[in-house]
């Protein structure tokens, strides 16, 4: 079996929504280009709605299929369904990741939220929920190091 | 789809003459070698002769070669087996080895031995006075490869082992990239163990050898039978081993023709590729190289994007990045050579083999920098570049 699914590599080669918004209603931005992914949201919202969203990904064939993945379906999202969209959520849409890139490269959904909250701290408005982090899910029965491990080093 | 396989380091295709070499020992022809009778003695003359065109590749004697199943394999024997055989407790290697010599390492460290490790310069090259400081009455044994997989240098071996013969070490090379593609003349460079792999050199994969310096102790690592003079059990190999022989045999005799071509092919691509792709910069010394392997670090993308979208245009390659690495760590050989991570992401290595035409370069030269803008385009950490820098 490929390491990536072909859903996965359909994002990766052709990724949708790469870009930069100028006036972007909300920017967030995760990762470190020292774990080897770092991801930039931009998002336009009207009337409690994601209108556009645009990203710029450095990383792994993974992270830029989270990425657009992502984008995709944050598309038209009221903010608060934005929020429910998590790491898990978007690896179950591109059929799912390796393993090892679950944990460093599923940060999409990380950035989006970002995104969301930027734009609501904006307005002056208290963040919604908690981001959910893809760090949040740790098996121990993996003995791989993770991205995480590899950059406290 | 023109194609341009470009990752001889990884694995080498196996030449006809060779494939030619195994197939009888894959049909009529089969037998154990350490059998009595006649068919068992065919096999046991196969892989005598195999044993002979090693030991020519490397000006050893056949007598001095110890066939394995890889080059990590040889690795391990080699330092766990000279380790353990010695009365020393102290272990030096370079900062850029294998796994496959770093891990052996680290079980001896867990076992009791010290085990102490030589820096490199940016051109991940050892400074043999290191080796000389560093050497201590109970050092029981160094090991330094020959060449570096991830980014071609040649170490000083031949001034090493000035050193380590003159106090009496033992000194061991990893020559598992290195051999076949370099000359290698084991008396010359003064080492007392060697090993090398025949999936380097277009032979099959699943053979390889360890040479040690007769009238040198070693404790086995694969223990059972008496084969390999009782330094390494189980059953041997032998139709990749009589691949091994000839693909040995036809390294040495075509070594300066290989040589010439692929010392053109990587002079071409470490000139060029940063020519056209700007903020590249070459990693590994410039000239004290593999002939053929040209490795880079390219600002602001990263290796496994990097490398999957070379792959769809045909053209295969390597990189070291944490990501393309299965245990999603950056490169301890670009750390060494003092390469920033963030930087180190951009790894990419180009090994051109004998096969390879200078057409399949050109395609590397026009295709390259549409995926290296393609990437950058949508790199956060380009973009930021750009605005920094307007």
């Amino acid at each position: 079996m490929a390491v990536y699914s072909d859903k996965i590599m359909d994002h990766f080669t052709n990724p949708r929504n790469v870009g930069e918004i100028p006036d972007a209603d909300g920017v967030g931005e995760v990762g470190n280009p020292v774990c080897g992914d770092m991801m930039t949201f931009y998002i336009k919202v009207r009337d409690n709605r994601i209108e556009h969203v645009k990203f710029k990904t450095f990383g792994c064939g993974a992270a830029i299929a989270v990425s657009s993945m992502t984008s995709v379906m944050a598309t038209g999202k009221t903010l608060e369904e934005a929020m429910q969209i998590t790491p898990q959520g978007v690896a179950d849409e591109l059929g799912g990741l390796p393993k090892v890139k679950f944990h460093c490269s599923n940060l999409g959904a990380d950035a989006l939220h970002l995104a969301v909250n930027n734009y609501r701290e904006k307005l002056g408005l208290p963040p919604l929920g908690e981001p959910v982090s893809a760090h949040d899910h740790d098996d121990d029965e993996d003995e791989t190091p993770s991205c995480g491990s590899a950059c406290a080093t | 789809m023109t194609e341009a396989y470009l990752d001889h380091v990884s694995a080498t295709s196996v030449l006809s003459e060779v494939r030619e070499a195994m197939l009888p020992w894959l049909g009529e022809r089969y037998g154990n070698p350490s059998s009595l009778h006649s068919r068992g003695q065919k096999a046991r003359e196969a892989m005598d002769s195999a044993r002979e065109q090693v030991a020519a590749l490397i000006g050893a004697r056949p007598d001095e070669i110890i066939f394995t199943s890889c080059g990590t394999e040889s690795n391990n024997l080699a330092v766990k087996g000279l380790a353990q055989a010695s009365k020393g407790t102290h272990v030096l290697l370079s900062a850029i080895e294998h796994v496959s010599v770093l891990t052996p390492a680290k079980s001896l460290k867990r076992a009791g031995f010290e085990v102490e490790t030589l820096p490199v310069d940016k051109y991940g090259m050892v400074n043999p006075a290191d080796v000389a400081a560093k050497i201590r009455p109970d050092t029981a044994l160094v090991s330094v490869m020959l060449a570096n997989n991830e980014i071609g240098t040649i170490e000083p071996l031949a001034e090493i082992s000035k050193i380590t013969r003159e106090k009496g070490v033992l000194l061991h090379s990893d020559a598992v990239a290195a051999a076949g593609s370099i000359p290698i003349d084991v008396v010359a460079l003064g080492v007392d163990a060697l090993s090398l792999a025949a999936n380097q050199f277009y032979g099959p994969p699943g053979a390889a050898a360890l040479w040690l310096k007769s009238g040198l102790k070693i404790a086995r690592q694969l223990e059972g039978g008496f084969q390999e003079d009782g330094r390494r059990a189980g059953s041997e190999n032998v139709p990749a081993l009589a691949g091994m022989g000839k693909a040995a045999e036809l390294a040495r005799l075509e070594m300066s023709k290989r040589t010439a071509h692929l010392t053109g092919l990587r002079d071409r691509m470490l000139k060029e590729i940063p020519e056209r792709v700007p903020h590249t910069f070459v990693t590994g010394h410039p000239t004290q190289r593999l002939p053929g392997h040209a490795s880079f670090v390219i600002q602001f993308v990263e290796g496994e994007g990097m490398l999957l979208r070379l792959d769809l245009t045909g053209i295969s390659v390597s990189s070291v990045s944490a990501c393309t690495s299965k245990a999603l760590k950056a490169s301890h050989v670009l750390l060494a050579a003092g390469i920033d991570q963030t930087i180190s992401q951009g790894s990419v290595v180009f090994s051109a083999g004998i096969m390879t035409t200078n057409e399949e370069i050109d395609y590397v030269m026009e295709t390259l920098p549409q995926v290296i803008d393609r990437l950058r385009q949508m790199s956060p950490l380009y973009a930021k570049f750009l605005k920094e820098n307007k």
